[in-house]
């Protein structure tokens, strides 16, 4: 099961534009409903440990993966959800994995915070923050020693820009010209702290001052997320080294599902500004309709299409078994 | 034809050289380890042969540089890392024990760490309490990492073969003051398999189990107790994991009494598991409690005379063995 019409070959010019912005909106929409889905599911008490949603930042997974190849790698955060689907995972063994069962991605040993996919270049969520800039910048340098033209994309948090590593990496990076792009998705908040208090100085003069290619963007408008992670994507793959991406951008809920009352750190209104001004679904449906790319009923069946894959998808995933218990010592060493 | 003889250092040496050779995707990574070949010179001349793509100088970044392994290790490279003390891996514990460690489980099997660490252990190098520590049982803790404690020359280039083509993160620790230390060792491709103890030399009466750089000193101390009529065994488990129980447990079985010598810290250190490992296994065979000798707990002092006093040594070993055989 698939959430998109599968991914168009590289160089194949017949994409249409409609086309192509099409599947964006579908991609995102599956996010969001994928999402709904893990806050039903939490909520009913099915989901052991912990859900970061990534609802209302759809347009920042969906705009860098679709201008990555499958065989591209990403590195992603416990926010990771929107990442694994926009990089092509299925959402059933997705929903398998999130419910420890054997059927999903990391045989119910990963959980949520963990899915990874060597198909679809997924080298893994990380639940420390940071903690995979080391690993998409190593992947990265793979690519460049073996040859393969492949590009790694890092996606981290505003709140890992708080961590060492990522300068140590960024160092190395343009150092040795590393096909790497560190994708940093500002949704404003730190966990339960607003990011100004926590992050001196300039975003994007930390990413310069090391020479790296820096950019900003709205990380609500697909179409423009999309458009530059594609030039920055291509002078990567052309061996023109790292660079440095700031998506400013919203998480819709809570930290995590269990975070309720956000009065002490955001208000309701801010919330509610984002959800109705800024949000990148609607966004880019009133940009496909301007266009006459789709009608309203077209969009909704694209809405409900996906909804019923996933909740067939969370279906298939309650009635999944456990893994043998006998299974808990495996995989420890290759 | 006399035996070939290597210092550890260039075993060590000739093991990288080889697996080089033998694997284009086998490369370095560390601090000064190309043209400088390390401040103990153990890499000197592989950036020549190998090239700087290969033999890689990093920064002083020792969480990034290992940080970038883990992921050229998913992603198809075989990376030995270069830790140049061993106190510094206190700045790569989140790559090791929380990335390279785990990736492999959480993944459920998907992803695997082919990776290398190389770092050194040992005290009275006159370095002080940043520079002289063997930490080797903070790693020996962690599941998805194994850990290789070579004491031999011949040991040294053959465990370093093994590690380089496990599929796991291994973690390899080298005895500073052993790289001088001469030794036979082939010209041949051999490997030494993990998890599989060496009996150092055959004895009767006391069992010393000893790591890395405690294995010359329990040798020497075994001399001293032979001329006192005490037959000592001394086992090297050559890996803390896996770990070769067996051997540990036959031999204390046969010889009934057991010290267990490690450099590192003795409390919460390798030797308490070893301890419990041989205690738990030929407890009715024991003639007297399992003895523990390790590093004092203290920072490691720069004075000489406070520096020797931290680790055990030939006379600390042979008292405390003769006092177990009843022969003070």
């Amino acid at each position: 099961m698939t959430t998109a019409v599968s991914k168009p070959e590289i160089g194949r010019e017949t994409v249409t534009d409609q086309e192509k912005w099409l599947r964006a909106h579908r991609q995102m929409v599956s996010i969001r409903l994928f999402e709904e889905q893990v806050n039903e599911v939490y909520t009913r008490a099915l989901m052991p440990g912990l859900a970061h949603l990534y609802s209302g930042e759809e347009a920042v997974a969906v705009g860098i993966c679709e201008a990555l190849r499958v065989d591209d790698y990403i590195t992603s955060t416990h926010r990771g959800h929107g990442h694994c689907l926009a990089k092509g995972a299925s959402p059933d063994r997705m929903f398998a994995e999130l419910l420890g069962k054997e059927a999903g991605y990391c045989r119910g040993k990963g959980g949520s915070m963990h899915i990874a996919d060597p198909a679809t270049g997924n080298l893994g969520a990380n639940a420390i923050v940071g903690g995979s800039v080391g690993i998409a910048t190593g992947a990265a340098f793979s690519a460049k020693a073996l040859g393969t033209d492949r590009v790694a994309v890092c996606f981290f948090g505003e709140g890992a820009l708080g961590q060492g590593s990522l300068y140590e990496v960024m160092n190395l990076a343009q150092l040795w010209k590393l096909p790497v792009i560190y994708v940093c998705e500002n949704n404003q908040y730190n966990e339960y702290t607003h990011y100004a208090e926590t992050t001196a100085g300039s975003i994007l003069g930390r990413a310069t001052a090391f020479g790296l290619e820096a950019a900003s963007v709205d990380g609500q408008d697909v179409r423009a997320v999309n458009e530059i992670a594609t030039r920055l994507v291509k002078r990567a793959r052309a061996g023109a080294g790292p660079a440095f991406l700031q998506c400013d951008t919203y998480r819709y809920s809570g930290h995590h599902v269990g975070d309720i009352n956000r009065d002490y750190y955001r208000s309701k209104q801010e919330e509610h500004l984002w959800k109705t001004d800024r949000d990148p679904i609607k966004v880019l449906s009133k940009w496909l309709l301007e266009q006459g790319y789709a009608d309203t009923a077209s969009l909704d069946q694209i809405h409900s299409g996906v909804r019923a894959i996933m909740e067939s998808a969370v279906k298939f995933a309650i009635a999944a078994p456990y893994p043998s218990v006998d299974e808990v010592e495996k995989h420890v060493y290759a | 034809m006399p035996e070939r003889e290597l210092t550890f250092a260039q075993a060590v040496r000739e093991a990288l050289a080889e697996e080089m050779r033998r694997d284009s995707h086998v490369c370095i990574f560390g601090e000064d380890v190309a043209e400088a070949g390390t401040p103990f010179k153990v890499l000197s001349g592989l950036v020549e042969e190998f090239g700087a793509g290969r033999v890689v100088d990093t920064p002083i970044s020792e969480a990034g540089f290992t940080g970038v392994a883990v992921g050229a290790a998913m992603t198809g490279m075989r990376p030995v890392v270069d830790i140049m003390f061993g106190d510094f891996i206190t700045l790569t514990m989140d790559q090791m024990v929380n990335q390279a460690a785990k990736v492999h489980y959480m993944s459920g099997g998907h992803w695997r760490v082919p990776m290398v660490m190389r770092t050194t252990l040992g005290a009275t190098r006159r370095s002080a309490a940043q520079h002289s520590q063997s930490l080797h049982a903070w790693f020996s803790h962690v599941p998805g990492l194994k850990v290789v404690l070579p004491s031999t020359p011949y040991d040294a280039k053959g465990l370093l073969k093994t590690a380089i083509r496990d599929e796991n993160p291994v973690v390899f620790f080298e005895d500073k003051m052993m790289y001088k230390l001469k030794g036979p060792v082939p010209e041949e491709d051999y490997t030494i398999p993990l998890g599989v103890a060496d009996v150092k030399r055959a004895g009767d009466d006391i069992t010393l189990v000893a790591t890395s750089s405690m294995v010359q000193v329990a040798l020497g101390a075994a001399i001293l107790l032979e001329k006192e009529g005490i037959s000592a065994e001394v086992v090297d488990p050559r890996t803390m994991w896996p770990l070769d129980e067996k051997t540990l447990i036959d031999s204390a079985k046969k010889t009934s009494r057991v010290i267990v010598l490690d450099e590192g810290y003795g409390r919460y250190g390798v030797t308490a598991e070893l301890a419990a490992v041989i205690a738990e296994g030929a407890f009715y065979d024991l003639d007297s409690p399992v003895k523990r000798m390790g590093a004092m707990h203290v920072p490691i002092p720069f004075s000489p005379p406070l520096e020797d006093a931290t680790v055990p040594t030939e006379q600390t070993v042979s008292e405390a063995a003769r006092q177990l055989c009843n022969k003070t």
